[in-house]
């Protein structure tokens, strides 16, 4: 069963009604409570898509966060094969709140990296919440800079909170290590596809951001701070957070028109915690569609296309 | 005449009015708490002669301390967009920016110099903590990018005073988004051949750091100064537990190799210039410019 957030009251009650019915009828299903099931599915079909094709900033955010929404390991599954994982940043230690390595994506050989926030108590732990350390942003631009000495594209999924505050992190370089992360995304001379997922979380988001393209999932989120965070500076109380999700600008129909991504991936009716699969479906055409894009330039003309793409962003008239 | 009119009113005005000596005469250290005479803060660059604490000080005085005579231009830099999400926390943004820029005289928080330092021509850029906290918007990344294409087109070595809590929230993901923008325009600075150096002063967190003030050529800080990624009271939330003593000021900083060196500010113009003669082969560039 799924876990359902507190905006979709009526439509947990009426697939409880559902439920009951089809427990009710056990084997011999009669027509009248077929048919009521029918009637109350149209129903809850109706009632998804209204709810999730108006869902306010803040309700995207508890989508995108999530427990049941796909994360990168869901994604790698589905979508790469021969996936060799690679660890470590040849410096301190293998950060588990990014993830990446060598496989398949239709046949062609990519490097893929991304937060992993993980599914349960134990592996949530594991990776931190996908929340990275210095190492995880010098793993990445490690492997970027593998990527570019065999040529391979490299696609990211950005699922963060944040970067990790913590001591360690400072003392290592948090900072320098995002700086360069950043860096190393925008100057690989091959195809860098940057696809948001599900919360795009400030400095430890951008730091995998940087792409030729930036795809984001139709109900992902991606913010220079979150709304808890913004709320507690700017309205000196948390509590003020929904507040805060609508004035930060942090949908993806927002980042489009603000000129800030390049593609919005559908997500199935009622999100993709409600259809994994057909989520996985739509990311990996949306990845593939970029990359054909985007396999006829070549290196040097890629990275100069970045280049002009982040140095005009806040450039233009944005009214 | 009676008594009501012979009336005298007391001198309330006289009672009340303040005392002759003006605010300014003493400045208590925000470090040790000694009084200093203001004339002496002030010609000691706005540092506690006593305990060597570092006040916060705005462009006017950085340029004055650092340009041979204080001669210098100021570069214009563009006019962007004012609120482009119409943004809207207790205060309006576009008051706050109003007040700010009733406050400081200045359009941003970004304020760039181009002059002699030593005789080497130098773009300096620096970072206005009195406007909005020195924070990052789009007006900033677009006086960044400005003043690194003014030194490449100088062949100038570019100087950065970061000053911030980071970037600023009120611009939302396009604030966000100047990371990867000046990021951008240190690898110019970096193409074109000429050093970019950092100097890091209190505080500089955030946004700022992790993009544009850790991708320097070289990084100073000023002693004592704030820096690093996360501000130390979200650390102290999410850790919960009180943080030692010095954690991410500039000397914890240099033990753990995030800047070269933590120099006191009376020693940065000096140190500077050795840098930029140092990596510019002493005025090698000095001497190509004036040819061309």
């Amino acid at each position: 069963m799924i876990t359902f957030l507190d905006f979709e009251k009526p439509i947990a009650e009426l697939e409880g009604k559902i439920r009951e019915l089809r427990e009710l009828s056990g084997a011999e299903i009669t027509v009248s409570i077929s048919d009521e099931v029918g009637r109350l599915e149209t129903k809850l079909d109706k009632m998804l898509r209204d709810t999730y094709g108006r869902l306010s900033p803040w309700q995207k955010i508890q989508v995108a966060r999530h427990p049941e929404r796909p994360h990168f390991l869901d994604y790698v599954d589905a979508l790469i094969t021969d996936y060799t994982p690679l660890a470590g940043d040849r410096a301190f230690s293998d950060d588990h709140a990014i993830l990446g390595g060598l496989g398949r994506f239709k046949g062609q050989p990519v490097i893929i990296m991304g937060h992993e926030k993980g599914h349960d108590t134990e592996t949530r732990l594991k990776h931190n919440f996908g929340m990275a350390r210095p190492e995880g942003y010098r793993k990445t631009v490690r492997l970027m800079h593998l990527a570019e000495r065999f040529s391979l594209p490299v696609i990211t999924l950005v699922d963060t909170s944040g970067a990790y505050p913590g001591i360690g992190a400072e003392e290592r370089g948090q900072s320098e290590a995002i700086a360069r992360s950043t860096e190393a995304c925008l100057n690989i001379e091959v195809p860098l596809i940057c696809c948001i997922v599900g919360e795009g979380g400030s400095g430890g988001a951008v730091a995998l951001s940087v792409g030729n393209k930036v795809l984001m999932f139709e109900h992902a989120v991606y913010s220079v701070i979150s709304p808890e965070g913004c709320a507690s500076i700017l309205w000196r109380t948390a509590d003020k957070a929904k507040d805060a999700a609508v004035a930060l600008k942090l949908t993806a129909e927002d980042l489009q028109r603000l000129g800030i991504i390049d593609e919005i991936i559908p997500e199935p009716v009622g999100g993709a915690h409600r259809d994994p699969a057909l989520a996985i479906e739509a990311l990996s055409r949306s990845i593939e569609g970029a990359l054909e894009e985007l396999s006829g330039i070549d290196g040097a003309k890629l990275r100069k296309l970045r280049h002009a793409k982040f140095l005009a962003m806040g450039a233009a008239n944005l009214g | 005449m009676n008594w009501l009119t012979n009336y005298v009113r007391p001198k309330l005005k006289a009672v009340l009015r303040k005392k002759d000596t003006p605010d300014n005469l003493w400045h208590k250290c925000k470090g040790c708490g000694q009084l200093i005479f203001h004339k002496e803060f002030l010609a000691n660059q706005f540092v506690c002669g006593n305990c060597g604490h570092h006040d916060r000080i705005g462009p006017a005085e950085r340029f004055k301390a650092l340009f041979d005579d204080g001669e210098h231009e100021r570069l214009e830099l563009p006019k962007v967009q004012d609120d482009p999400l119409k943004f809207r926390d207790q205060k309006k943004y576009s008051d706050r920016l109003k007040d700010a820029r009733s406050k400081t005289g200045e359009q941003d928080a970004l304020i760039v110099g181009v002059g002699r330092m030593d005789g080497i021509e130098v773009v300096v850029a620096v970072q206005n903590f009195f406007f909005m906290g020195g924070s990052m918007g789009i007006a900033v990344g677009a006086g960044f990018v400005t003043a690194v294409e003014k030194a490449i087109e100088l062949h100038a070595p570019f100087i950065i005073f970061t000053a911030a809590g980071g970037a600023r929230m009120q611009e939302g993901i396009l604030s966000l988004m100047q990371l990867p923008r000046t990021t951008v325009a240190v690898n110019m600075l970096r193409e074109a051949g000429l050093p970019y150096i950092v100097v890091l002063t209190d505080p500089t967190t955030g946004g700022v750091t992790a993009s544009y003030a850790m991708l320097g050529d070289v990084h100073i800080a000023e002693p004592g100064a704030l820096i690093g990624f996360a501000g130390p009271r979200v650390i102290e939330n999410t850790i919960r537990e009180k943080l030692p003593e010095g954690f991410q000021r500039s000397e914890f900083l240099l033990e753990h190799g995030m800047v070269d060196m933590v120099i006191p500010r009376h020693e940065l113009k000096e140190t500077l210039v050795r840098l930029i003669s140092l990596l510019t082969r002493d005025g090698a560039a000095r001497e190509d410019r004036r040819a061309s």
